[in-house]
């Protein structure tokens, strides 16, 4: 019985947490920005919505293998210009090429790491 | 009695904070979306996810597009590889989990998924592919495990309950769950 109320209290909790947490951004956009910044670039922003228009999900997080985890894939422009990553296809063939810093290096300087839109983004405490 | 209409007001609650979405179905535009750098020479080449998801099948909900029905009505047809186009595996069940409290089942349909994505991306890893082989639960997909590694975070979200919770629970006899074959 405990455990029923504890549930039913996260479930409310949830819907009151998710509609607030939804940001202005697109659904789904990640920002990654692990180093960018650091090393005085402006965060990354990768727009799922762009992109699965075009592949499947499995083709990036199985074949070239990005983690579902936003920042988790430890992303570097030496990985992405040896063809690794974003550079699987942003190598001038599949799409255009990793000299166009400012398409993916496009975020407002300050942005956190983590995916817009979800339960992962805002919200008091852990949702 | 007093926990069942709570959970009915639970989803009622659910149901009414999707209708402001429902009612707008609008993008904000990329130097607006509080992301994107303004003074970034980008952001005007940049597509405006008005101009590609305004075009595609209507949902009220995420990116306000149902990707399903965009795969089916020959909208979009995301590339199943890099090179080539080895097609993906598919595995056509739908399975039923019935630990749910007093709300609907779930229905969990493979082929809405296999039209996605590959069977590695959820198993062994997320899901074992076992009949009721997994201790799923609404707590733990809400802190983003199971199906809510992706749902509430790129697929539709989370607040939209009867899409997965989507079976009466006296449509389906009580001997059966797991996998059930669909009616082709
Ligand atoms: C296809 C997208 C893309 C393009 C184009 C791109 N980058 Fe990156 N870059 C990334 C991603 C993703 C990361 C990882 C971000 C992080 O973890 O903070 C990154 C990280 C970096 C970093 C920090 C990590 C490291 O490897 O040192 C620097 C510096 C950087 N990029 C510079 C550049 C420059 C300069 C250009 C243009 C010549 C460029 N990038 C073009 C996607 C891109
Ligand atoms: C073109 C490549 C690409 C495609 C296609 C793609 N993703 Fe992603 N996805 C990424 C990248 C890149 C990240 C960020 C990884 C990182 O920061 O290490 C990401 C992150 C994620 C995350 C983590 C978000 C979080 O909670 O932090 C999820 C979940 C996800 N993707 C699901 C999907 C699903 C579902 C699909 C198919 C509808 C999909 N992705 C299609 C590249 C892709
Ligand atoms: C599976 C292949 C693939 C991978 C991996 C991939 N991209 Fe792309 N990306 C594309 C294609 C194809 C385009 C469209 C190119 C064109 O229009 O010529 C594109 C376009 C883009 C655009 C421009 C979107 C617009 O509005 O025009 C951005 C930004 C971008 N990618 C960022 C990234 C970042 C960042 C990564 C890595 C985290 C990444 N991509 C990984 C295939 C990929
Ligand atoms: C992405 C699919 C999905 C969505 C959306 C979803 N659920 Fe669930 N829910 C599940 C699954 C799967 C289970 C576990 C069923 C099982 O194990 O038999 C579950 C279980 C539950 C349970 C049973 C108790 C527990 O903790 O497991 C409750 C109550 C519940 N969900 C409420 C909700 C409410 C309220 C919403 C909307 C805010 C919602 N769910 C949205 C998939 C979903
Ligand atoms: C989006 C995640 C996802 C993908 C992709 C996926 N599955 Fe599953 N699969 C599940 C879930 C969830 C279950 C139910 C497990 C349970 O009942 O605990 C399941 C159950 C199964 C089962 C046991 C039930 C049954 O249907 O007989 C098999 C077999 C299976 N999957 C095979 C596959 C194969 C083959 C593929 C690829 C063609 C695939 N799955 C793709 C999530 C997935
Ligand atoms: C690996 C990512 C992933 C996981 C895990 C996942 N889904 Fe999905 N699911 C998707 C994608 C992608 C779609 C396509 C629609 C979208 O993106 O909004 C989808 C669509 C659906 C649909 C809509 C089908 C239709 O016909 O409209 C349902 C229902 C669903 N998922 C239920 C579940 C349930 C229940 C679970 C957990 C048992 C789950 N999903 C786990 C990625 C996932």
């Amino acid at each position: 019985m405990k455990r029923v109320i504890k549930t039913r209290r996260l479930v409310l909790l949830a819907i009151i947490v998710l509609p607030f947490a939804v940001a202005w951004a697109e659904y789904a956009d990640v920002v990654i920005n692990m180093q960018a910044e650091d090393k005085g670039m402006s965060p990354v922003i990768f727009p799922h919505w762009f992109h699965r228009v075009r592949f499947q999900c499995s083709v990036c997080h199985v074949d070239i293998g990005f983690k579902t985890k936003a920042g988790a894939s430890g992303i570097t422009m030496d990985k992405i210009s040896q063809g690794q990553y974003c550079g699987a296809c942003h190598n001038g063939e599949i799409a255009w090429s990793a000299e166009n810093c400012d398409f993916c290096h496009s975020g407002t300087p300050g942005l956190e790491t983590g995916v817009e839109g979800g339960h992962k983004t805002a919200g008091p405490g852990y949702y | 009695m007093t926990r069942y209409s709570t959970l009915k007001l639970l989803l009622l609650l659910a149901t009414a904070t999707a209708i402001p979405a429902t009612l707008a179905r609008d993008w904000k535009a990329l130097e607006e979306d509080d992301l994107h750098d303004r003074s970034n020479p980008a952001v005007g080449i940049l597509q405006e996810p008005e101009e590609a998801l305004s075009v595609l099948a209507p949902d009220s909900a995420g990116n306000k597009v149902n990707w399903v029905e965009a795969i089916r009505q020959g909208q979009i047809k995301p590339r199943a590889s890099l090179y080539g186009d080895n097609p993906v595996r598919q595995h056509d069940t739908e399975v039923v989990m019935k630990n749910t409290l007093d709300l609907p089942f779930v229905l969990f349909p493979h082929k809405a998924h296999n039209e996605w994505m590959s069977c590695e991306m959820c198993h062994e890893t997320l899901f074992r592919s076992v009949r009721d082989g997994n201790a799923i639960s609404m707590e733990r997909i809400l802190e983003g495990e199971f199906c809510g590694v992706c749902h509430g975070a790129v697929s539709f979200p989370l607040t939209e309950c009867n899409r997965c919770h989507s079976v009466l629970r006296d449509a389906v006899p009580a001997s059966i769950s797991g996998a059930v074959v669909p009616k082709e």
